[in-house]
């Protein structure tokens, strides 16, 4: 189902040059109307309902509205997402509801090294030995006799 | 013309794309950059944090070898990839990206990606190769890491919603990349010594199953436009298993995963009388022989088998979920593990959707589905052109020197057949099942390759004013022509003078739909069809001169549109001269309806010449490294 915003609690992450929404979408879709100061998706035929618009939404002002050309109406799927887990809410059309919480990362955000501190070892351009191997491979790279 | 800045950027390593295979790219890249004195930059018509095919996340990594624990060796994934593939798999290239994951997947743990463990601290296994994540931020993660290695180099080597048409060449070379911001009225020239192409597969090629609302909801993304193949093909690319669409099962109509289903839980399909199509066909599996005869039966073949139960009306395709739930639930000792055991199960079964596929999680809510109570339905989607799956499109690269055979090798690991052109993910053809940590492997393994490529060919970039003018009209030419006619009627779409992105994609679904085998005729083609839908293919093409775009994200709809035709192109010409039928649950060739080992046991790659602008198709041999 196509991401949709809350006219009431969307403000149009005010006092900023785009809206969160329009900065994560991957298919370009999300745009700010801004004489409302609310953002819509554009196009929702064009919507993956990847709800990447949804979870980084500052205001909780998006959800996803099940594709109305075969998702039966009156059910719910929200996240909330956090810096260490996410927490889901189902909501079933008949009214149960199911709570899940999953980890979602185990390091700060930002703290992020490339090299994850393996031994940077070879400095060999002509190998086919990656920079951070064989530290991060546990093992010398194989190779095959031609 | 419409009035746009000309921004140029010079650079060494040009990286296009921001998903899995440019973000290994970037992280790599950077390392020998800084060694060697170079600048890497990376375009991306998305924000990497949610770019590509793992924008929403995944609940599985579904290539990791095990190498330094003895788990598998590098040839055993040789074997298992070429068996899926009907035998026509690049093998070098499949050692390649193998050789190196399980480096690859160590990062990512470090990193922050949650990898499930077992009492003993081993990764916790879906199947063979399949590890099971907590993915929901795969992609953040990974592009935390992109982002901070190029950062590292300096400021300014990234570039976001900045969409890539066409390449920049210089005689027989790729220099480079030109495009438009769909922000600000700017058209982009990246200048460099090498060009990565990292841009992924293609999707909304054929007509998709649902064509309202839903149209979007696409198993591979819908931003995933085919930007890869057309810029190789532009460039003069060498391309393989163009014929080699994919073609996955998965739960209908909101397309969620079923690997944790078959594999983790251990559950079975059957028709909707109860019967396992995978017993029932042993005739069907003996005409594909070996390869219907050999363990795991290749992924087409088990698409086949259920396709002709639907298509003798014993549909629909059950997943038993509620079956296999209760047999793990009671291979518990009493009552209490076993309900602790069923809600553990309830809480993997969400989260493999909710990671990937929020949508099927949905539907499920929204149709009462619980999976413990009752079966859910399972279908072929529509075909999808994927070089990391199970499909095999993409260009044509060289192999390893140390592994590849004189006929796969030709310089460069990773480079294409055109100078400083090189490809990786679902950009690079016949090396399928590198799925997402083999994408970002593989990125890594052309990236240094490509900073090589610099070091040793360090020319600047001959580029004439005039030809980059020519492009910058041609890339805005349908802004120019919308402009130019949006008076002449009363309402923007209907107007006999231009036809907007969206009825061009819809007529180019339409005809990929009924000539080329899709959905609508059961996947099914012969000679005559596929002529016909290159006849009408034509047409399209000449119209696309007159595509037009209102704005800037029309006009990324215009090319992305263009980008699909031309992978469209590739397919009909390469499926019609394959004269067999390979992978009978991807298509078939009504005319061709079996197996041929002694004829069509090789590629099938074709070429556009820039010069004289003709096709031509035509067979490369499949040469085996590994028993």
């Amino acid at each position: 189902m196509p991401s949709y915003v809350i006219a009431e609690k969307c403000d149009g992450c005010k006092g900023q040059d785009k809206t969160a929404c329009m900065y994560i979408c991957p298919n370009d879709l999300m745009v700010l109307d801004k004489e409302r100061m609310k953002a819509y998706n554009r196009d929702p035929q064009m919507c993956w309902e990847c709800a990447c618009c949804v979870k980084i939404c500052p205001q909780q002002a998006m959800d996803l509205r099940g594709y109305a050309d075969f998702v039966p109406m009156g059910a719910s799927t929200i996240p909330l997402r956090g810096s260490e887990d996410i927490m889901w809410t189902i909501k079933f059309r008949n009214g149960t509801i199911k709570r899940f919480k999953f980890p979602i990362r185990t390091t700060p955000e930002g703290s992020i090294v490339p090299d994850a501190g393996f031994e940077t070892g070879t400095d060999d351009l002509k190998s086919y030995v990656l920079f951070t191997e064989p530290g991060s491979l546990g093992c010398e790279v194989p190779t095959l006799k031609k | 013309m419409a009035n746009f800045e000309t921004v140029e950027v010079s650079t060494d390593l040009l990286i296009i794309g921001g998903g899995m295979s440019a973000c290994g790219a970037a992280v790599e890249a950077a390392y020998w950059a800084k060694k060697h004195g170079l600048k890497v930059t990376l375009v991306d018509k998305a924000a990497m944090d949610r770019s590509g095919a793992v924008a929403m996340g995944l609940s599985a990594i579904n290539l990791y070898i095990g190498q330094a624990a003895g788990d598998n060796t590098v040839e055993d994934y040789v074997r298992y990839v070429r068996q899926d593939l009907m035998g026509i798999t690049r093998e070098d290239l499949v050692y390649s990206i193998a050789r190196h994951v399980d480096s690859t997947v160590h990062l990512f743990e470090k990193w922050g990606l949650p990898i499930w463990k077992d009492e003993n601290g081993k990764y916790v296994h879906e199947g063979r190769w399949q590890i099971m994540i907590n993915g929901e931020s795969y992609k953040i993660i990974v592009a935390e890491a992109a982002k901070n290695a190029l950062n590292a180099l300096g400021p300014d080597n990234i570039y976001e919603r900045v969409f890539i048409v066409e390449p920049l060449m210089d005689g027989d070379r790729c220099v480079g990349a030109v495009g438009f911001s769909v922000r600000e009225n700017k058209f982009y020239v990246f200048k460099a010594k090498a060009v990565l192409v990292g841009m992924g597969g293609a999707v909304h090629v054929f007509r998709p199953r649902s064509t309202g609302e839903g149209l979007g909801r696409s198993w591979y993304p819908p931003f995933n436009t085919g930007s890869s193949a057309y810029f190789t093909l532009k460039a003069g690319a060498e391309m393989t298993c163009q014929e080699v669409r994919f073609i996955p099962v998965r739960f209908k109509d909101a397309y969620g995963p079923v690997g944790a289903w078959f594999l983790l839980f251990k559950s079975v399909a059957t028709n909707a009388l109860g019967e396992d199509y995978m017993k029932t066909h042993p005739d069907v599996l003996e005409q594909y022989a070996p390869y219907g005869l050999t363990k795991p039966i290749p992924a087409n073949l088990r698409n086949h088998l259920g396709l002709i139960d639907e298509r003798a009306g014993k549909g629909p395709i059950y997943m038993r979920t509620e079956e296999a739930i209760q047999r793990l639930a009671e291979e518990m000792p009493d009552e209490k593990q076993r309900k602790k055991k069923l809600k553990e199960l309830e809480a993997e079964a969400w989260e493999d959707f909710l990671d990937m596929t929020i949508s099927q999680a949905l539907l499920w809510a929204a149709t009462n589905t619980f999976p413990e109570e009752k079966p859910s339905e399972i279908a072929a989607c529509e075909p999808y052109f994927i070089g990391s799956h199970s499909g095999a499109s993409g260009a044509w690269v060289s192999g390893p020197e140390d592994i590849a055979p004189a006929e796969y090798q030709w310089g460069y690991t990773n480079m294409s057949t055109v100078k400083g052109l090189f490809c990786a993910g679902d950009a690079s053809g016949a090396s399928s099942h590198k799925f997402s940590s083999g994408s970002f492997t593989e990125g890594r393994i052309a990236a240094k390759s490509a900073i090589r490529f610099i070091v040793e060919n360090n020319e600047e970039p001959k580029v004439d004013a005039a030809y980059v003018e020519e492009l910058k009209a041609r890339v805005l030419k349908p802004l120019d022509t919308f402009e130019q006619y949006k008076g002449m009627t009363t309402d923007p779409d209907v107007n006999p003078n231009y036809i907007r992105p969206k009825q061009f994609m819809f007529r180019l679904q339409k005809i990929m739909d009924e000539y080329a085998g899709g959905v609508s005729k059961s996947f099914t083609t012969n000679k005559y069809l596929l002529e016909r839908g290159l006849e009408l293919l034509a047409m399209l093409k000449e119209d696309s001169e007159k595509l037009a775009a209102e704005s800037l994200h029309e006009l990324m709809r215009c090319w992305e549109n263009v980008h699909r035709m031309w992978q469209a192109e590739a397919h009909i010409r390469s499926v019609l001269f394959r004269e067999e039928t390979r992978w009978p649950g991807y298509y078939i060739r009504a005319d061709f309806p079996n197996l041929d080992e002694e004829n069509w046991k090789c590629f099938v790659n074709c070429r556009w010449d820039r010069n004289t602008g003709q096709w031509e198709v035509f067979k490369r041999p499949v040469i085996s490294i590994v028993d």
